[in-house]
């Protein structure tokens, strides 16, 4: 086997491995907060502050029956899981967590860069897997053969297919601002401080970093609640509104298969954070002590980073869950369609009408 | 070696989903094996290096399209089953007559001409190719025009299907 390969598998392994554990620890980390932010304790029985309560419900679940309803479509409802797990894994791989670092095996120099794939389509590729993650919701809901689960698929598939189309068109704009579709590009686009040419902001200007959620807040503003949506979290949980569907899609779902569709939506959620912070927080640019620390410390210092922008997102989402109410289904279709879209490609005007000025100055000079 | 494989591993299940288009009883089945289609092309499309097109197969075909058809599909009931007599008299031998006249035809041609069996493929440039700078500098320089009247037919279109769907009449009365 080739090394290449072997760095290959390595990474794969390391990438499924640590989704895996951020999980459990992202599961604890929001009962904990939204237990915190309604005055309550929250789990606190196994282990110390409670960390291990979602190993235990993972080992449950594992042990757990397998039950499938009678009238399911078997083929159809034993691939929906399947369908939900592959592509928030597949995601993850284009997303870059550091520079390129040189390594030395045997006497020979090895560039491993610390992304599982730069694709030069990174965001269309990222598009794509998450409009095949739709169909994961939809069969499920389908396959089972039962009223509640259906009308939970039917609404997710509306829901996800009008929140794409928004989450799609805020990104054009910081692709024109970035001038590439690769998200290592986009995240080396970012390096910097931000200039102007008017003398008196520019002292003050220049200490802030050139992230793109500066000069891009709307789209950073759209895309952000178009994630909330897509990844079906509350307020725009109608997917699986307990109060009306019982579960939604899920409810026929037991043991080992549930947990499949529990984990695809945590690192959906991961994901999409991650996502966010590279595309508009600069990904894992940042200072990284160069002389202070030992150089271990500062090579690994941009997967910090990266994790420190991430979990702030992921913060702000558990904050949104315990705040805000759910919203109702034609006040989630309108703010998708008759809000989001048209400000989105409002805004994607605006952007290129400001990027054709300064790239060739006024039509008439 | 690892090209064969990368080949006739999405080939095959490009049959397989092809298959299952054809012969599966119910219509959700259908449709899932059109989006294995149109997966396994996409990773076709991988091989030969047009990623691009690839992603676009996926974001639109596999994406868009096929999840509104499973949408129709699940809203209208699948619980008919597809009616699996001929509703047309003699049809089975006349669909069989004309598969018969289509494949001696080829055969005829096959034999006739002196195409050989031996499956060798042009090397694929490693540069370039598909990338979206290339597809962009080509679209939005020489075939602007093509590209701008097909935008303008898919509006019409869209709006033409709007037209037909709304109904001024109910929505005055409602009003």
């Amino acid at each position: 086997m080739s090394t290449e390969l072997i760095i290959a598998l390595i990474k794969s392994n390391v990438v499924l491995a640590v989704l895996l554990t951020n999980t459990i620890l992202l599961i604890w980390l929001e009962r904990k907060l939204v237990a915190g932010m309604q005055s309550r304790v929250g789990p606190d029985r196994a282990g110390p502050f409670g960390i291990l309560q979602t190993v235990a419900d993972a080992i449950k679940l594992l042990l757990k029956e397998q039950i499938m309803p009678l009238k399911a479509d078997r083929a159809m409802y034993l691939l929906a899981p399947i369908i939900a797990l592959v592509p928030s894994f597949l995601i993850f791989m284009i997303i870059p967590l550091g520079p390129d670092l040189n390594i030395e095996i045997g006497g020979k120099d090895y560039i491993v860069d610390f992304v599982g794939a730069d694709l030069n389509v990174g965001v269309l590729y990222f598009l794509a897997l998450s409009s095949i993650a739709v169909y994961s919701v939809v069969l499920a809901g389908w396959s089972s053969g039962s009223k509640y689960p259906l009308l939970g698929g039917v609404r997710a598939s509306a829901q996800m297919i009008s929140y794409e189309a928004a989450m799609g068109l805020s990104l054009v704009p910081v692709i024109l601002y970035s001038g590439s579709l690769s998200l290592v590009d986009i995240v080396s686009s970012q390096s910097g401080n931000l200039s102007t040419t008017i003398p008196i902001l520019s002292s003050i200007v220049s200490f802030i970093p050139k992230w793109n959620i500066f000069p891009q807040f709307i789209a950073f503003a759209i895309f952000f609640i178009a994630a909330v949506a897509e990844v079906n979290r509350a307020p725009f949980d109608l997917v699986e509104a307990e109060q009306e569907l019982v579960g939604g899609f899920h409810t026929e779902y037991s043991g080992f298969r549930f947990a499949m569709f529990f984990l695809a939506e945590y690192i959906n959620m991961f994901n999409m954070c991650a996502i966010t912070a590279t595309f508009f927080l600069g990904g894992w640019l940042g200072p990284t002590f160069d002389g202070f620390l030992p150089p271990v410390l500062s090579a690994i210092m941009p997967i910090i980073w990266l994790g420190v922008k991430t979990f702030a997102l992921l913060f702000i989402f558990v904050w949104i869950r315990a705040t805000l109410p759910r919203l109702r289904y034609d006040q989630l279709m309108e703010l998708g369609w008759k809000r989001l879209i048209p400000a989105s490609l409002i805004w994607l005007i605006l952007s290129a009408i400001v990027l054709g000025l300064r790239e060739f100055g006024l039509p008439w000079s | 070696m690892v090209e064969a494989l990368l080949f006739f591993a999405p080939a095959s299940l490009i049959i397989i989903g092809a298959l299952i288009v054809i012969f599966a009883k119910n219509p959700v089945h259908n449709a899932m094996g059109l989006v294995m289609t149109l997966v396994s092309l996409a990773i076709i499309y991988i091989t030969l290096n047009a990623t691009f097109v690839a992603m676009v197969q996926m974001l639109v075909y596999a994406g868009a399209v096929m999840t509104l058809f499973l949408f129709v599909i699940m809203m209208i009931g699948v619980d008919k089953k597809e009616q699996t007599t001929d509703s047309l008299k003699g049809q089975t031998f006349l669909v069989s007559g004309v598969f018969l006249i289509l494949i001696s035809l080829l055969a005829y041609v096959a034999i006739s001409s002196d195409f050989k069996w031996d499956l060798w493929f042009p090397p694929v440039e490693f540069d370039a190719e598909g990338t979206p700078q290339l597809i962009a500098g080509t679209l939005f320089t020489e075939w602007i025009f093509p590209f701008e009247i097909i935008s303008l037919l898919l509006i019409v279109a869209t709006a033409a299907a709007i037209a037909l769907a709304y109904d001024t009449k109910k929505r005055n009365n409602n009003a």
